[in-house]
């Protein structure tokens, strides 16, 4: 088995019941870097991390992490991973120090060293001073940094990060995302899934975009943001009044996407430069005056909308 | 490590979940004291004429019945720990799987027998007195912590059976309640109907209740003990395999 990459999936097929969950999904992530698994709710990036995670195991297809097979070998896979699983995965009733003990133990350290990689993980997450007490009473924050280092006792090599940052808020996000780009500067591989696209943005190198337990993009970052289609227009219309009537008229725009609308700004992505001058006249026409008329490169939440917009019309078809 | 040093390590954080948690330490202090008291005041004259000959004949049972009661805490232990999503986490280290919830049973057997030491203590407060001698009463702790363990061993099959904490505490009353009340635990089965007195006869919670009782007060023990260790074991192979199969299987 080529071990070049550090998670490796060939044609994984998932479903529960009659639901199809994931769909001959191929991923490929090599090692030491920051890998996103981006998708809507639903698309099942925890199914795919849970079955990397030996949680699961697949219906077909095949899957390994550093070259070791997660149905064959679940045991061999279980030594090099950490997981951090969606809902912070930690013991509400005992202390953080306790909790870190607890798997330091389990994985096999004598009472000392277990002790000791608690403490050196506690101060690294900023818990030491809270280490004695109930996990209950911690912030949101504070129990998903005790998830984070709890997957660490055993250092592993390959991280998984299920939505790591749901529910924080920025400051603690932006505290993850630095320990998060520490650990892969140390050579972990980490995958990381997220609806959040300026998270994949800011950690990962490469992302893939799956929807219905599909493959619809993957690249670097720069290249899904190009894959979106051309460029945005935003239209600003200088009577608030107006918005819905500027909105029916780039709606019909043929070859335009359908427009955004955020309080009085529009926004519709329009691939080519002719679509800008049609737009200009179609207001025009409609006797539509704008105070605010521009054209910029897609965000990469648009991006996301429109590879996945794209892939629920090509599945309807 | 070995699977008996993980299930020590996880015996020990259960242990310190009780020993954190006033409330629980209050409960499985109070409770066995509670129904004691009850039982023996309020039942005891009625069924016995006396509270003291009540009290020698349904502490034994009292054993037995609080075992059964204070085991549903093993489902609703094991329940939680998939709520809170910790089992995917031991379930992801390189661990042994059954140390889970061998590591929950063994803290169990623990307050088992915490409760057990308080309801005697009190009974022999009240005038309970050992007729069965000290091997007897040797022989009765031994006894009640192996029905211990097979009593957590269908617990844990309900509390990694079921999904909701409520279903596992209302499958685990409704299990315990009838067993133990339809038994020679609180009544002599003679009062009973006929059809009751066959169901009685062949309840496990009897059977262990009169090996107790032959065991601390005197008197016959060879057969119902051996009856007892039959039921332990069988339950204790029968629901043990079935728990860590569906807790390997259960997503
Ligand atoms: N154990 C299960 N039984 C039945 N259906 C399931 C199970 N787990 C997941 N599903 C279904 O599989 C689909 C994919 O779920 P999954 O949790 O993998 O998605 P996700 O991408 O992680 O979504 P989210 O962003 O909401 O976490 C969903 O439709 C979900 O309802
Ligand atoms: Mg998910």
């Amino acid at each position: 088995m080529p071990t070049e990459f550090a998670i490796r999936t060939d044609l994984l097929d998932k479903s529960f019941g009659r639901t199809r969950v994931l769909d001959q999904l191929t991923l490929e992530v090599p090692a030491g870097a920051i890998y996103g698994l981006l998708g809507p709710n639903g698309a099942g990036k925890t199914t795919l991390v849970r079955i990397l995670a030996t949680l699961l195991t697949p219906d077909a297809g095949r899957a390994f992490v550093l070259g070791r097979d997660v149905v064959a070998q679940p045991q061999r896979v279980r030594e090099v991973i950490g997981l951090t699983g969606q809902y912070a995965a930690v013991d509400d009733l005992i202390s953080a120090r306790e909790n870190l003990y607890l798997i330091g133990r389990l994985l096999g350290l004598r009472p000392r060293a277990a002790r000791a990689r608690g403490a050196q993980l506690l101060a690294a997450f900023g818990l030491s001073e809270v280490a004695g007490t109930t996990v209950k009473s911690y912030s949101g924050g504070m129990r998903r940094r005790l998830d984070l280092a709890a997957s660490l006792v055993g250092r592993p090599a390959v991280l998984f990060l299920d939505e790591p940052t749901t529910g924080l808020d920025l400051a603690s996000r932006n505290e993850l995302w630095d320990m998060i780009r520490v650990l892969a500067a140390d050579g972990t591989t980490v995958l990381l899934t997220t609806q959040y696209l300026e998270e994949a943005d800011r950690l990962a190198g490469r992302v893939m975009v799956i929807d219905h337990g599909r493959t619809v993009a993957e690249g670097t970052p720069a290249e899904l943001k190009g894959m979106a289609g051309g460029q945005v227009l935003e239209v600003r219309p200088l009577h608030g009044a107006d918005v819905g009537g500027a909105a029916t008229v780039l709606a019909d725009l043929t070859g335009a996407g359908r427009p955004v609308v955020a309080g009085d700004l529009l926004c519709v992505r329009v691939p080519d430069d002719d679509l800008v001058a049609a737009a200009a006249r179609s207001l025009d026409v409609a006797g539509i005056p704008v105070r605010h008329f521009v054209v910029r490169l897609p965000s990469l939440d648009e991006a996301f909308l429109a590879i996945t917009g794209q892939h629920e019309a090509g599945a309807s078809r | 490590m070995t699977v008996f040093a993980q299930t020590g390590v996880l015996a020990r954080r259960n242990l310190l979940h009780v020993l954190s948690d006033p409330e629980q330490l209050i409960g499985i202090t109070v409770q066995p004291l509670m129904f004691l008291l009850l039982f023996v005041y309020v039942f005891g004259g009625a069924i016995s004429g006396s509270t003291t000959g009540y009290l020698e004949f349904v502490l034994p049972g009292l054993l037995v019945q609080g075992i059964g009661f204070g085991t549903t805490q093993t489902a609703i232990g094991l329940n939680a720990d998939f709520q809170r999503g910790l089992i995917d986490r031991f379930r992801s280290l390189p661990m042994a799987r059954s140390a889970v919830v061998a590591g929950r049973v063994t803290a169990d057997i623990g307050r088992t027998a915490w409760m057990c030491l308080i309801t005697v203590g009190v009974g022999a407060a009240l005038g309970f007195r050992l007729h069965g001698g000290v091997a007897g009463a040797i022989g009765a702790f031994g006894l009640v912590l192996a029905v211990g363990v097979a009593m957590c061993w269908v617990m844990a099959f309900l509390g990694v059976s079921l999904r909701s904490a409520e279903a596992v505490q209302t499958a685990g009353f409704l299990l315990i309640l009838p067993l133990t009340f339809a038994s020679s635990v609180l009544v002599p089965a003679a009062s009973m109907p006929g059809w009751l007195q066959a169901f009685v006869k062949v309840n496990p919670i009897s059977v262990f209740v009169t090996a107790m009782r032959g065991l601390l007060l005197g008197g016959p023990v060879a057969a119902p003990v051996l009856q007892s260790a039959a039921w332990i074991v069988g339950m204790c192979v029968v629901f043990g395999t079935l728990t860590v199969s569906r807790y390997r299987r259960r997503a």
